[in-house]
């Protein structure tokens, strides 16, 4: 009998049982929330007349609304000080953990639960934003769910779910200099497409991923949604374990070790079958950008953006859409585009590895006078470490603004916001239409390092001219 | 705790052409500055209407007072915001027909009750094709029988059924059926070993 993959492993240990209409029901082992996809929740099962069941499964914390200038109370937005309140009381009356900004521990959701050892091995874990998915870098089975789905998380620790199918996306080799997760993730929705991934799970593998850092790991996975495939994880092993020892939630001492047999065993089997495989070369992926209104459309940095011609029917009215939106010149290369803002942040790129390799660039030059430049720390302990290592003196001195921790710009819920046709080169996941806060903004998603590069030079460039 | 049985949804259908329409776009992040769903259903695309200057499929005479609405493929991606549906459903919407549909979404629009069918991309062309030659059919989704019906004839459709059965039962509104379960869920949670944060066994 062919051997199991941690999907399905994980999967069957949840199961609570078959529901009657053939979906599972599934356990929720860690459950995140934040103020912006809860509230409504929390009104549903108040007009049920319902209570939190697990309230020490889930935690919360503050991150879409959160203003990344001045985090003072009140908050200058009333409507986001209303969240704000709303989270803080539901938090207090369900007696759930709310991670705010007095606590230190502060920060995008996505980022604090693998920080403080939240997010480990074998979970199921389930959060009200797509970008779930992240945590699977852990080896847990993460995904994004709609309010209807947080309101039955609180209500019974479980929801009703079809199983998904699994495709192995190996990456194989490694990776060229100047090549990042990030490009790896854009390299794979670039060749799937927005929605390749519908349907399935991705079990990311191969040499690339098993040398990644669990900050690679995690951007990798992060994307995953962008592809349409709502979970991604990396199978666990010692850069794992390592990683999670120590953390305030990890388990400790004796505990360790039990946890560590247990997370040893839901890897997936050496013989583990799966309903896809899709085999990638680690030096085949180009540091990648991308060019159009959806996160497939990318392209090598130096290779020229696709023409409408040269696609199948059925996608030339969207390539015909995003080219118009975007006035990008098709046949030639995405590189010297000029930009107008540089953006280092979100649940992708927000971590100190980022911010590392991107102060890292910052210090060859100075943002060009044209561009108004970002960083903003995924979290408060981010920020905390990039302090003692001396990087918002790096970026200062370099001509970037060093913010406080939240989601900012990535989707603009607060005052970080593009203005008119601005053009961003953004370390974040989306470039829809209007994602950055203007309904007419242009957003250029790449690696933090290549935003870095582009902010000092004015205009998208290839980073491996500049490290 | 079980709602509305939903077999079929029947009306004036509005044709939205274009794949990959995300939800940022069917209801633009600054709308999800709210504790309530209430009001949404008046922004709905607001940002692509503005853009398309009165040409956008929800701003065409030709389809008001539609509740089907017809999309390519991928529709709904990106987001998870529920606030998506919930806008759609207030704009009128009670079901969906397309190539496909973002897994979040279609997820999300069950928990409320609207119906997501996908045809194969020639069926949706077809269909297309005929609601913007006479908007004033009447389409009907029949989710027992798994078609989409238009004047030109009845075509296969497909669900999970697992979702078949949640809307047919009425047991989309999850929550009930979920708690049936109650001394299962604990038996759960106490056979996973990081629940009880993997504190020694004792047989």
């Amino acid at each position: 009998m062919a051997g199991k993959n941690l999907f399905n492993k994980v999967w069957d240990e949840h199961s609570v049982r078959e529901l009657p209409n053939g979906q599972t029901q599934l356990f929720i082992g860690l459950h995140l929330i934040h103020e912006v996809t809860s509230p409504q929740a929390f009104e549903m099962l108040r007009e049920m007349g319902l209570s939190v069941r697990f309230p020490s499964r889930t935690f919360a914390t503050v991150d879409h609304i959160i203003p990344t200038d001045d985090q003072k109370r009140p908050f200058a937005d009333p409507i986001a000080e209303e969240m704000m309140i709303h989270l803080e009381n539901n938090c207090r009356e369900a007696g759930i953990a709310l991670f705010d900004t007095s606590s230190g521990r502060q920060g995008i959701v996505h980022v604090i639960g693998p920080e403080l050892g939240l997010t480990q091995p074998g979970m199921t874990l389930a959060c009200g934003d797509s970008h779930t998915s992240s945590h699977g870098a852990y080896g847990s089975i993460a995904f994004g769910i709609g309010t209807s789905q947080v309101r039955d998380v609180l209500a019974t620790q479980t929801l009703a779910m079809g199983r998904l199918k699994v495709r192995k996306v190996e990456v194989t080799g490694k990776l060229g200099r100047g090549v990042y997760a990030k490009d790896v993730t854009l390299d794979i929705i670039r060749r799937t497409g927005a929605k390749g991934g519908v349907g399935f799970a991705y079990e990311y593998a191969g040499s690339v991923v098993e040398n990644f850092s669990m900050e690679e790991r995690l951007t990798l996975c992060n994307m995953s949604i962008e592809g349409g495939a709502r979970v991604g994880y990396v199978n666990p092993d010692e850069i794992t374990y390592n990683d999670l020892k120590g953390k305030a939630y990890a388990p400790s001492g004796a505990a360790f070790d039990r946890a560590l047999s247990w997370w040893d065993n839901v890897k997936s089997d050496s013989d583990a079958e799966y309903d896809d495989i899709v085999e990638i070369p680690g030096l085949e992926i180009e540091p990648t950008v991308t060019w159009g209104i959806n996160p497939g459309q990318a392209v090598g940095i130096n290779r020229p953006i696709p023409r409408t011609s040269d696609l199948p029917d059925s996608e030339r009215a969207g390539h015909e859409e995003a080219v118009a939106f975007m006035e990008v010149r098709t046949g030639e290369p995405i590189s010297g585009t000029k930009i107008d803002v540089a953006f280092i942040g979100s649940c992708t790129n927000s971590r100190i590895s980022d911010l590392r390799e991107a102060a890292r660039i910052a210090q060859t030059g100075h943002v060009a006078p044209h561009v108004r430049a970002l960083v903003v720390p995924g979290s408060q302990a981010v920020q905390k470490q990039a302090e003692l290592e001396g990087l918002p003196e790096i970026f200062q001195s370099a001509g970037f603004e060093w913010r406080e921790p939240g989601c900012s710009m990535c989707l603009a819920m607060n005052t970080d916001k593009l203005k008119g046709r601005e053009i961003c080169a953004s370390s974040s996941n989306r470039n829809f239409k209007g994602r950055q806060g203007s309904p007419t903004g242009r957003t250029l998603l790449m690696s933090p390092a290549m935003v870095a590069a582009a902010a000092i030079r004015g205009n998208v460039v290839d980073v491996r001219e500049v490290i | 705790m079980s709602e509305r049985k939903i077999r079929t949804a029947s009306g004036r259908a509005c044709v939205l052409r274009g794949n990959d329409i995300d939800t940022d776009r069917i209801i633009p992040a600054r709308y999800l500055m709210c504790v309530t769903f209430e009001g949404l259903g008046e922004f709905a695309f607001e940002d692509d209407r503005k853009e398309a200057k009165g040409n956008h499929a929800l701003d065409d005479e030709r389809f008001n007072g539609a509740e089907i609405l017809v999309v390519e493929s991928n529709f709904g991606c990106g987001s998870s915001r529920e606030h998506a549906p919930q806008a759609l459903m207030r704009h009128g919407f009670t079901a969906f027909i397309g190539v496909s549909f973002g897994e979040i979404f279609s997820g999300n629009c069950t928990a409320n009750g609207l119906i997501c069918v996908r045809l194969s991309p020639e069926d949706v062309t077809k269909l297309m094709e005929s609601v913007e030659l006479d908007p004033t059919q009447e389409i009907t989704v029949d989710v027992e029988s798994k078609t989409v019906s238009y004047k030109a004839g009845t075509m296969k459709a497909e669900i999970p059924e697992g979702v078949r059965n949640q809307l047919l039962e009425g047991t989309w509104h999850a929550t009930g059926v979920l708690m049936d379960a109650s001394a299962q869920i604990e038996t759960t949670a106490r056979q996973l070993p990081y629940v009880n944060t993997f504190a020694e066994v004792s047989d």
